[in-house]
């Protein structure tokens, strides 16, 4: 089986995000156009050189039709691509490869979620005609069964466990504070986590990232043709996906205190990238911080902490902005919500910011002037025991 | 020899406390407890679950499978669609057994027990009910809610022959609803009891004759009646030796289900050789006589009245009256869900209602929902059934949901390890958050999950065991 990657095949050139917030005034259409606006003005290209498509959203529009009818594209092939919550960064992955093929020279990604249509509290999924046998969890709930799990097989007391998950919390609204286009920009304190109304077994209010609606956009193009574009491209070093077959939720072996697919999804990943010590080469990490258990069992199956180890390097700040290998520096889910075709797009763009030095200097990580090189984002979809899983690692310099 | 094979008795895990009632909405109520359907139980669901257990009984009785499933209620699920089927599904029983609801009426029960009793061939009757009235209502405190279920037939397995019966008709308005109602009228409580008592006392004495007894030869008698009163009338009036508790300080008159739970009680606290008289009193009278034999030595019930008396739970009155549609409570904000379909359903009756998985023939591993494929994706189809309801599990850990959508929130939740293999993580019902632990041990339960364009959605639940 191989997974050769196209490892500095490919280039993002430009990139435009939205705001994301529960945008109560502005359509799906509205949103896609300003990211792609920005994303075009980014890479100082026209819609006409844009050669192809690809536009991921999970719920919120249906076919190709949907981006071509917003931003009026003349004859273009759009792809319409869901992939759970990694939509957005799949729909990149499926552009870089069409690059990389050679089919065409220049692409666009857009991805995007109106979220806040529902009327409903939380994320909802279409109803697919069912025998009425499937569970009704909500994710939070999925999510929580790890925190006892956790606890129990590496001796993390309660109080230890809740420390570590409340430090997670507060750390990405630190981030999120900084950064303007994050849904929450407050600071909290492990008070106000601490004290919110319970919403899933142990998880409350803070523990749980929110909704929001937003967009975010893409130009890619082969790496020989990237400086057309730009002065400061952004290499693809990875791209790796891993859709798990459910096997979690039907097998007694699974424990809840990792996800199976995703710490695959890293030894792919790093082996495409050439990464032989994460914990030591990775400048910084945007996960996918739907919860805050997630996050604690991320940075075990990401390899940047040890087995059993995650919940100290937490609470030692190794993740924090200012630490040795910062998470989530934007504010991750925790302070965008999670319009779930944009997200893994709104993480490319901080990676793709912070690798160019383009963030404010209050967001500013210490690890890339330190000799690290690469950014990794991270999606996952689904729940423990049955999820897919999304990395990229990028870097500014060809190797 | 021809009588009951075997017998279980359903009693719902929640017990309201009647003297609640009237501190909350200012009047009836009264003493003691009636047993409460859980939100997710209906009269189909409770009689699976009797049906269940009496099955389990029979098993090692020589041919006691069923050739015709009766069921009857007078609340069924659906009108116009079958209940039977539903249980007729849960229970696994071939195609070719078939499968009938016997009407809307309490004394639709007592008939199918005395049609089942004096015909030839296997029967399985179910019988379950769901009393409910108005609040503040004498039906609401002195109802209850329970199923019961018996095999009949032949052959040494029998530990009740029927000797004989006799029945009174009678037409009157003793109580009454137009379907889809969920009060009943009462004429005149009075003008019932005196309808009643001859009426039953002419049905034993024609019974008894049938039977070819006297009455000081009838060693047990239990009446199910309309009412404690009208049963107690008559009980005092027939001469047996001994009356057996009709539940209704503590279960509440049953309904339809009464004349079945009635007797199963009956069969619990009798010794081997003894005469049972069942009196229903519905609509008429009807009167069942069957004596105990040797073989009731050594049956043991599923579970057994008493057991199932001593592990009920407190029920607040509030959640009563939601649960039976009284008052409406607040849901979470969460879009409800929609409607199962029919036609998947009808692809997976197997898993749906009898919770069938599959079992890799060649590694044993336990798939739920059964799958084709091996779980290294090498081989198809090459899986047997895996029956799992009445496999018990351990709690491999747990969550409560507080968003999710439930007719009755929050949802407890398990990951499920079954005893020799598989695992479902599955809602816990019947059960408090606080006696939820890992290592916990769950056993199965048919419920229906919830209503959507009125398909009632039926599937499996875990539950702890207790006791």
């Amino acid at each position: 089986m191989a997974s050769h990657g196209i490892r500095d095949q490919v280039a993002i050139v430009g990139m435009g995000c939205t705001n994301f917030i529960e945008n109560w005034g502005a359509s799906l259409d509205d949103m896609m156009i300003d990211a792609a606006n920005e994303a075009y003005a980014s890479a100082g290209v026209n819609k006409d050189d844009v050669d192809a498509y690809w536009f991921g959203t999970a719920q919120s529009a249906m076919s190709g039709i949907a981006l071509a009818r917003a931003l009026q594209l003349q004859n273009k092939p759009v792809t319409r691509v869901e992939n759970y919550c990694a939509t957005g960064s799949e729909a990149l992955r499926q552009a870089s490869y069409a690059l990389a093929s050679g089919a065409y020279d220049l692409c666009m990604v857009v991805g995007a979620e109106k979220a806040k249509d529902t009327g409903f509290q939380g994320l909802n999924a279409f109803p697919i005609p069912n025998d009425g046998t499937a569970r009704t969890l909500t994710a939070a709930a999925m999510f929580s069964m790890i925190v006892p799990a956790y606890g129990n097989k590496y001796g993390v007391d309660e109080e230890t466990m809740r420390a570590a998950l409340s430090h997670i919390a507060v750390k990405n609204h630190f981030n999120g504070a900084r950064n303007s286009r994050a849904q929450f920009r407050k600071e909290i304190t492990v008070e106000t986590v601490e004290k919110a109304p319970k919403m899933a077994g142990t998880l409350g209010l803070f523990d749980c990232a929110g909704v929001a609606d937003g967009s975010a956009a893409a130009i890619v193009c082969r790496a020989e043709d990237a400086h057309k574009y730009t002065d400061k491209p952004i290499y693809v070093k990875a791209l790796s996906f891993i859709a798990g077959n459910g096997g979690g939720l039907t097998d007694p072996t699974y424990d809840y205190t990792t996800f199976p697919e995703i710490a695959a999804c890293a030894v792919d990943a790093y082996a495409q990238a050439g990464v032989t010590n994460a914990r030591e080469q990775v400048a910084m990490a945007e996960v996918h911080d739907c919860f805050t258990p997630t996050e604690l069992l991320l940075m075990e199956d990401l390899q940047f902490s040890a087995r059993g180890t995650a919940w100290r390097d937490v609470l030692d700040g190794v993740f924090d902005l200012d630490g040795e290998l910062p998470v989530n520096p934007d504010g991750g889910l925790k302070s965008f919500g999670h319009p779930t075709g944009a997200s893994g797009l709104r993480m490319m763009f901080e990676a793709f910011l912070q690798l160019r030095g383009e963030v404010p200097e209050e967001r500013k990580i210490h690890s890339l002037a330190e000799g690290r090189k690469l950014a990794l984002t991270h999606n996952l979809g689904g729940y423990p025991g049955e999820m897919v899983s999304f990395i990229s690692l990028l870097g500014a310099e060809l190797d | 020899m021809r009588g009951i094979i075997s017998w279980g008795a359903y009693l719902p895990y929640r017990r309201l406390d009647k003297s609640q009632i009237s501190a909350f909405i200012g009047q009836g109520g009264g003493r003691g407890t009636r047993a409460v359907a859980s939100f997710d139980e209906d009269t189909t669901s409770m009689g699976v679950e009797a049906a269940r257990l009496a099955l389990r009984s029979a098993e090692g009785s020589a041919s006691s499978a069923p050739e015709v499933l009766l069921f009857g209620t007078a609340v069924p699920a659906y009108a116009d669609k079958t209940n039977a089927t539903a249980i007729h599904a849960a229970l696994r029983l071939p195609a070719e057994v078939p499968a009938f609801d016997m009407g809307a009426s309490v004394g639709s029960t007592a008939g199918a027990l005395r049609l089942a009793l004096s015909t030839v061939g296997n029967r399985l009757v179910v019988t379950s009910d769901m009393r409910t009235g108005l609040a503040g209502s004498a039906d609401e405190a002195n109802g209850g809610d329970a199923a019961s279920a018996f095999v009949i037939g032949e052959g040494d397995g029998v530990v009740a022959e029927y000797l004989g019966g006799a029945s009174i008709t009678e037409e009157f308005l003793d109580r009454w609803r137009t379907p889809g109602e969920i009060r009943s009228k009462v004429w005149d409580d009075k003008f019932s009891e005196l309808t009643y008592v001859p009426a039953g006392r002419q049905a034993y004495k024609n019974a008894l004759e049938a039977a070819g007894l006297s009455a000081d030869q009838i060693d047990l008698v239990a009446v199910a009646a309309p009412t404690a009163r009208i049963g107690a009338a008559l009980a005092s009036k027939v001469g047996a030796v001994k009356v057996v508790d009709d539940l209704s300080a503590t279960i509440g008159c049953t309904g339809a289900a009464q004349p079945g739970l009635l007797l199963c009680n009956a069969l619990e606290n009798a010794e081997p050789g003894q005469t049972i008289a069942l009196v229903v009193l519905a609509d008429g009278a009807d009167v069942m006589i069957l004596r105990t034999t040797d073989r009731l030595a050594a049956y043991t019930p599923a579970r057994s009245i008493a057991k199932q008396l001593d592990s009920g739970a407190p029920l607040a009155y509030g959640r009563f009256l939601s649960w039976r549609g009284m008052i409406n409570v607040e849901p979470p904000r969460r879009p409800e869900p929609a409607r199962p379909s029919g036609t998947a359903a009808a692809r997976t009756t197997d898993w749906k209602f009898g919770f069938v998985g599959s079992r890799d023939s060649q590694t044993g591993d336990v798939f739920l929902p059964p799958m084709r494929v091996s779980s290294d994706g090498q081989r198809t189809d090459q899986m047997e059934d895996a029956p799992m309801a009445d496999v018990q599990g351990t709690i491999a850990t747990f969550t409560v949901d507080r968003m999710a959508y439930s007719p009755s929130p929050p949802i407890i939740f398990a990951v499920v390890d079954f005893d020799g293999g598989g695992r479902l993580p599955i809602e816990l019902t019947d059960t408090d958050l606080e006696e939820v632990a890992i290592g916990g041990r769950v056993e199965m339960t048919f419920r229906r999950l919830f209503t959507a364009d009125g398909i009632h959605n039926y599937f499996w639940k875990g539950k702890l065991i207790r006791g």
